[in-house]
């Protein structure tokens, strides 16, 4: 296809918890560059360009924050991208720094996302009240439980499977020591005595709010050749958007994440993903989007996503794990998180993750990542070897 | 035939109390010098000392932690006059300089204001010394401004603070950020926002498709076709989904706790309207519902007139009637 071989050669991010108050922006970012940074070899000067990316700016009330951060990151004197879309922002942020490389364009990008949601409050930034309209009263999750009401008419999905997601990942996180969330005595009875934010969504069903950052440096394939340590090889990436409403829509099973899906698949010649993968990190912040993003992203038939999840096929020692980190149910800096499904997807393929570390058989991982009302959808295949 | 002009309405975006900052290593050290009477800059790794100081190279991204205190006194580098300041949005109530000013033993000017009478007194190369301000608490207006210093005079150093404050190092400000903006509905939104003030509600489709749009925005989104036939769409229609809220203070707007937040469809409108359900107990609304409208006291050209949806009585609507909305 022409594209340059691409991998990611360093990976570094925070220790992602509620508020940083020792640190400013700039500290914070800088911590998750540094770590890429050293991962890779390199520092600062060895950086051709710089892509930031973070969700809104009224979290931190940092108007166009890439300008205040140009000299924190290096960039100074070379080109700096801003990347904005939505809660997948960290995962498209990722796709344009890798394609700057993919293109021929740099050999060597610095791509780091952000949130720093104790300089405000998340439910405000997400739901600012707009003349002319009825105010949104309900925040994210009222938004999002309805939809998870509907998948769960749809499919007959038991009430108890998102119960199920929400233990399995916070106890999943309890091997990652950069995880916000660590509560080891969490069980299924725990999460069904929480409080009932939005019926059926449960406290424990629900991701918590982070200061974090998340970096990788991303090279082209000679630069990865002499790196010091392992290459995460880029075999696809994809993006995909449709409007928030529109008649017809599809809001449970969105068709961008099903288009977005076949793309990257393609391009990285996944035909049956729950094989073809050894792990998947994907965005979710609500315990019910796994079941309904193993349907959205083809790991099952429609209808069937709950019954995975039932039979522990997406725990660490399932066929295929999904979200071994922990995922954003136990850590959320929201404009960093998608680039944590990313990152973390690399890791794994760089036999780098740990305590969290997945076997590896095919050697390929999948990072997925979604925003706004499911309507921004980002994905990339990475693999332990070069794509053809 | 002209329409209308659009709505318009004044929006302020502001978070409330103001966003809590905290300030990182070297604006700690910055602040607290203010507050403390001293101004604090950094050295950069080639040997300039730069003020505010940053906790890295501004040319390498290094990082730095090498403090130094510069001043008292400075020079002034550029200025330019403010004849009229603006109520709450400048320091200064009365005319004064913006200037770069540069303290003694900085290799970089900061941004401040001088305080003289007229512009007439201000010059490049001029000497100024801080004055500060009784009471400071660790923030920028802590050096409340600039002001001239004769040949051959010493600043003194800063009066004792009067503030009560404790002597920790400052890590943390409030910052206040108020954006004014004025919102324009846009022609199509304020067709149909102008018939809620009619008890009534406007959807538009394109010519070519049959799928009605409550609100309308202009043109379909599936394919971009302006959307110029008016369908008057019903006040009653049926719960596709919706979520029961027990979480308390999501919204000044939100009602007491438990309520119901659902989509609603619109008889005769193909896409979901995002509303409150009330008049029946929470545990009590379900999916195929059918509601009707309860419409304001003072009807205004806004969502607003419209306060919930209440059970109409009718029978439920079968699933199949609403799936592909749910």
């Amino acid at each position: 296809m022409g594209a340059v071989r691409t991998a990611v050669v360093g990976v570094g991010q925070t220790r992602h918890v509620s508020a940083r108050h020792d640190v400013s922006i700039a500290g914070l970012v800088r911590e998750a560059a540094l770590e890429a940074l050293e991962d890779a070899g390199m520092d600062f000067g060895d950086i051709d360009a710089v892509v930031v990316g973070k969700a809104p700016d009224t979290f931190e009330g940092v108007l166009m924050p890439e300008l205040y951060l140009a000299d924190a990151l290096g960039a100074v004197g070379k080109p700096l991208l801003r990347v904005h879309t939505a809660g997948s922002v960290g995962g498209s942020t990722a796709i344009v720094a890798a394609k700057l490389v993919m293109a021929g364009i740099h050999k060597r990008v610095l791509t780091v996302s952000f949130e720093k949601q104790s300089e405000s409050n998340a439910t405000w930034g997400l739901s600012v009240s707009m003349p002319f309209t009825a105010p949104l009263v309900a925040g994210a999750g009222g938004y999002f439980a309805p939809l998870i009401r509907a998948y769960i008419a749809r499919s007959g999905a038991p009430r108890h499977i998102g119960h199920l997601v929400a233990v399995k990942d916070r106890r999943a996180a309890l091997r990652n020591p950069k995880a916000h969330l660590h509560l080891p005595d969490i069980d299924l009875k725990t999460v069904e005595e929480s409080f009932l934010l939005w019926d059926p969504l449960r406290y424990l069903d629900t991701c918590p709010s982070s200061d974090g950052a998340m970096a990788l440096v991303i090279g082209a394939e000679d630069v990865a050749d002499a790196a010091p340590g392992p290459a995460a090889w880029v075999h696809g990436t994809a993006m995909r958007s449709e409007p928030t409403m529109f008649a017809g829509r599809d809001q449970v099973n969105p068709q961008a994440g099903r288009d977005c899906a076949a793309d990257v698949y393609a391009q990285a010649g996944i035909t049956n993903p729950r094989e073809d993968f050894d792990c998947a990190e994907v965005y979710v912040p609500f315990s019910w989007y796994e079941p309904m993003w193993l349907e959205n992203l083809g790991f099952c038939a429609e209808g069937d996503g709950w019954k995975l999840t039932e039979a522990g096929v997406t725990a660490p020692d399932g066929d295929i794990p999904w979200n071994p980190s922990g995922g954003v149910l136990s850590s959320n800096p929201i404009g960093a998180s998608g680039m944590i499904r990313f990152g973390e997807a690399a890791q794994q393929v760089r036999e780098r993750a740990g305590d969290y570390q997945v076997p590896l058989k095919t050697g390929l991982a999948l990072g997925h990542a979604y925003g706004g009302g499911s309507q921004f959808f980002s994905m990339w295949v990475v693999g332990n070897r070069k794509p053809e | 035939m002209t329409s209308p002009p659009p709505l318009i309405e004044q929006h302020v975006l502001e978070y409330p109390g103001g966003y809590t900052r905290s300030v990182g290593t070297a604006v700690s050290r910055y602040l607290t010098g203010l507050r403390d009477g001293v101004i604090v800059g950094v050295r950069i790794g080639d040997g300039r000392v730069m003020v505010p100081p940053t906790e890295y190279d501004p040319e390498t991204g290094a990082a730095l932690d090498e403090y130094v205190e510069v001043g008292p006194a400075g020079t002034v580098v550029a200025w330019t006059w403010v004849s009229e300041p603006r109520s709450g949005k400048h320091h200064l109530t009365k005319p004064f300089a913006f200037a770069l000013v540069r303290p003694d033993g900085a290799d970089v000017p900061m941004v401040h204001v001088v305080d003289v009478a007229a512009a007439d007194e201000m010059a490049v190369g001029m000497r100024v010394m801080p004055r500060w301000a009784s009471e400071r608490v660790g923030y920028v207006t802590d050096l409340d401004a600039w002001v001239p210093i004769s040949d051959g005079e010493t600043p003194s150093a800063a009066a004792v603070n009067t503030a009560e404050v404790s002597g920790e190092p400052v890590t943390g400000i409030t910052v206040p950020i108020r954006l004014e903006y004025e919102i324009n509905a846009g022609r199509a939104p304020s067709k149909y926002l102008r018939s809620l003030a009619e008890h009534k509600i406007i959807g538009q489709r394109a010519v070519d498709s049959d799928k009605v749009y409550v609100p309308p925005r202009g043109s379909d989104p599936t394919t971009g076709a302006p959307t110029t036939i008016e369908v008057e769409v019903s006040d009653v229609g049926t719960v596709t989904t919706f979520c029961v809220v027990n979480l308390p203070g999501l919204s000044e707007f939100a009602p007491e706790v438990p309520f119901v937040c659902a989509q609603i469809l619109l008889d005769g409108s193909n896409t979901p309207w995002f509303g409150l359900v009330q008049g029946l107990p929470a545990d009590e609304v379900r999916m195929g519902l059918r509601v009707q409208a309860v419409w304001a006291d003072v009807l205004v050209p806004d969502a607003r007139s419209i306060k919930w949806f209440e059970p109409n009585g009718e029978p439920d609507a079968p699933y199949d009637t609403y799936r592909e909305y749910a």
